[in-house]
């Protein structure tokens, strides 16, 4: 089993920055660049979007930068190669968010162990609720990767008891009502969700969705949550710069910066 | 936890954790209130006394002379709203508003869903709004128009391919924002459980009127009915309760252009996959990456499949075959000229094969056309398409 996220988070003396980036935007080898930026600046744990042509779960600008590196040409074959050279040089855990399809058709027991071999420590599918997911946490936990299960404010006590049962690495904690993207406001439904995970499973509880901002940050924090995961603030420093490696590189490392200064 | 969710191994519950509480809510509302005597009785006076069922079976002269057997239409053309959609939209804007919502939200790709869903929300008093794409909005400015006049508001897509897959995507994101207050009435027999078979068990009025009917009429069942399939709800309501039956069921599928040209077939030429919470067959690339879909009618033109038919494929019972965009254009003319009756571009599909049917059967045997659709909405784009011809 996967140890990379498990000991960053029992390790941690702050709430653990999870920052997002999709996997390919705005190219391959500028991902790579990105990637390797955000660790630099900080980040603890590293999410990489495998993007797919269909993404329910996101909002405008996540879609844009999935547009952007389906465009470029990313598929799963390139998301192994780029989390290999990544990993070549870095220890930081790394998780993978991506869809359904692109799993199953890759097979399930292929992408799983061709996720670990590449270096990957977790992978989380946004469309597999508790119904669907006893192939896919099966797979992961036979190539030895974290499975990263969904919770959110939505979800029944009864059905609580069921994921945390099956998940492994950390609860992503779906912090708001609707899909990705910048928000800025602290949902009271999400702080008493945190509570109510704390309640029955020991599983670092991570939110993610519409987090940006450290007044999220610290009040989440504060109801019990281990991190927090920010996406669409980061990939819009990406989707701004479109045609400017250079800025991109520098934005995007200063806005990773900023939001581990301000996490105390 | 949602237990047996699938068609074999089609189906299933593929939707962000989110959404789940709602399905759950949806589940439980349709086992426990649509059987009630109130919820029929009430589905009972929209069918019959608004939306004008039932529908005729005709038996066609004309056509019976030409194709050498004796043919049949079901007429869901002649249904309030001129498609079979309304039965759904009636179905489940009825049992949205006995589980308390109060807003409707639809995808509609050539508009005869989100019009047939903006009738039952006037006819129930529901907030409707509609997701259209772009493109769609574009070609389609009649429905439309007609939503706007029956009330509900139409939502432009301006993500992805901008068609119905988008609008589907959209709808989908609203749901999750708001599923408190708020119904996704889906269109066709797709998405996750338990809209497959919420939609088939609205629909299955076309089957089980069809099977009183030719009884009634031949005394005997029918040697081979025929249906458009794109999302295939009118399709698996003709069907079902002729599964049972040694009937031969033909689904048709769009060919498009016609072999290696761009398409809508899906069982016929995709492979299985996940798109919208659904295991099914797909239009799409070797990373599963989902492709766009091709077809001279709108309402055909959608990479994916309702799951059931993936599994009455794989298990033999339908027999899906392509029909292309200029075979679909050669029938829309056919039977109009033939038979007085326009029919819809996606049941002119329907149609083309069952001429191709005709030829395998006797003069006694028993065909029928599910005429899912009326071809007014088509009547520009055909007359454009085939200006020589006409």
């Amino acid at each position: 089993m996967s140890t990379r996220i498990g000991s960053a988070f029992s390790a941690r003396t702050r709430p653990l920055l999870v920052a997002c980036l999709v996997a390919g935007d705005p190219d391959l080898g500028e991902s790579l660049a990105m990637i390797r930026e955000v660790d630099r600046a900080g980040a603890d744990v590293i999410e990489v979007v495998m993007p797919f042509s269909d993404p329910v779960a996101d909002g405008p600008v996540m879609q844009q930068a999935i547009q952007r590196a389906l465009s470029a040409g990313m598929n799963t074959d390139s998301l192994f190669s780029l989390i290999r050279d990544f990993r070549a040089e870095s220890e930081t855990p790394l998780v993978i968010l991506t869809y359904a399809n692109p799993v199953v058709q890759k097979g399930l027991g292929a992408f799983y162990r061709d996720a670990a071999r590449a270096g990957a420590d977790g992978v989380a599918v946004a469309d597999v609720p508790l119904e669907e997911t006893e192939p896919f946490c099966k797979a992961a936990r036979d190539a030895g990767i974290d499975p990263i299960l969904f919770v959110s404010q939505t979800t029944s006590d009864k059905r609580l008891e069921m994921i945390v049962e099956r998940a492994g690495g950390f609860l992503y904690l779906v912090a708001a009502l609707g899909v990705t993207g910048v928000r800025g406001e602290v949902d009271p439904a999400t702080i008493e969700c945190i509570r109510r995970i704390k309640g029955i499973s020991s599983l670092p509880v991570v939110p993610g969705f519409g987090i940006s901002s450290s007044h999220q940050v610290q009040a989440y924090s504060q109801a019990g949550a281990d991190g927090v995961i920010v996406g669409s603030a980061i990939v819009k420093e990406v989707g701004d710069r479109v045609g400017r490696p250079g800025e991109m590189r520098i934005a995007v490392g200063e806005m990773v910066r900023a939001l581990v200064a301000d996490i105390v | 936890m949602i237990e047996s969710t699938r068609f074999g191994e089609y189906g299933g519950c593929f939707v962000p954790e989110t959404l789940m509480a709602a399905l759950e809510e949806l589940e439980e509302g349709f086992r426990t209130i649509v059987p009630g005597p109130a919820f029929q009785e009430e589905m009972d006076y929209y069918l019959h006394e608004y939306a004008g069922r039932k529908t005729p079976l005709t038996f066609c002269r004309n056509l019976s002379r030409d194709l050498g057997c004796r043919v049949y239409l079901k007429r869901e053309d002649l249904l309030h709203s001129g498609a079979h959609k309304l039965n759904n939209a009636l179905g489940q804007a009825l049992l949205a508003k006995c589980m308390g919502k109060r807003r409707i939200i639809a995808e509609t790709g050539a508009g005869q869903h989100g019009v047939a869903t903006a009738i039952a929300g006037a006819a129930l008093g529901m907030n409707v709004e509609v997701y259209m794409g772009e493109e769609d909005i574009a070609r389609q400015a009649l429905n439309v128009a007609r939503m706007r006049m029956l009330g509900a508001n139409v939502l432009p897509v301006r993500s992805g391919s901008r068609t119905l897959k988008d609008a589907i995507n959209e709808a989908l994101r609203d749901w999750v924002a708001n599923v408190h207050d708020t119904h996704y009435l889906i269109g066709s027999v797709v998405g996750p459980h338990p809209f497959p078979t919420l939609v088939r068990d609205f629909q299955t009025v076309i089957g089980r009127e069809t099977r009183a009917q030719v009884l009634e009429k031949e005394g005997r069942l029918p040697d081979a009915i025929v249906a458009c399939v794109g999302g295939g709800s009118n399709a698996i309501g003709m069907f079902t309760p002729f599964l049972g039956d040694p009937t031969r069921l033909f689904g048709a599928e769009a060919g498009g252009e016609g072999p290696g040209g761009r398409h809508g077939a899906t069982l016929c030429r995709g492979r299985p996959g996940v798109l919208h919470g659904t295991y099914t067959y797909l239009i799409q690339d070797a990373f599963g990456q989902i492709l766009e879909s091709h077809s001279i009618s709108a309402g055909l033109d959608y990479p994916g499949v309702g799951p059931e038919h993936s599994y009455l494929m794989d298990k033999g019972r339908v027999t899906y075959r392509e029909v292309t965009d200029d075979e679909a254009i050669d029938s829309f003319l056919y039977l109009s000229r033939t038979e007085g009756i326009i029919p819809a571009l996606e049941s002119a599909h329907a149609v083309s094969l069952a001429r191709n049917i005709a030829q395998d059967l006797g003069k006694d045997d028993i065909l029928i056309v599910n005429l899912s659709g009326r071809g007014d909405k088509d009547v520009s784009q055909v007359a454009a398409l085939a200006g020589d011809c006409l």
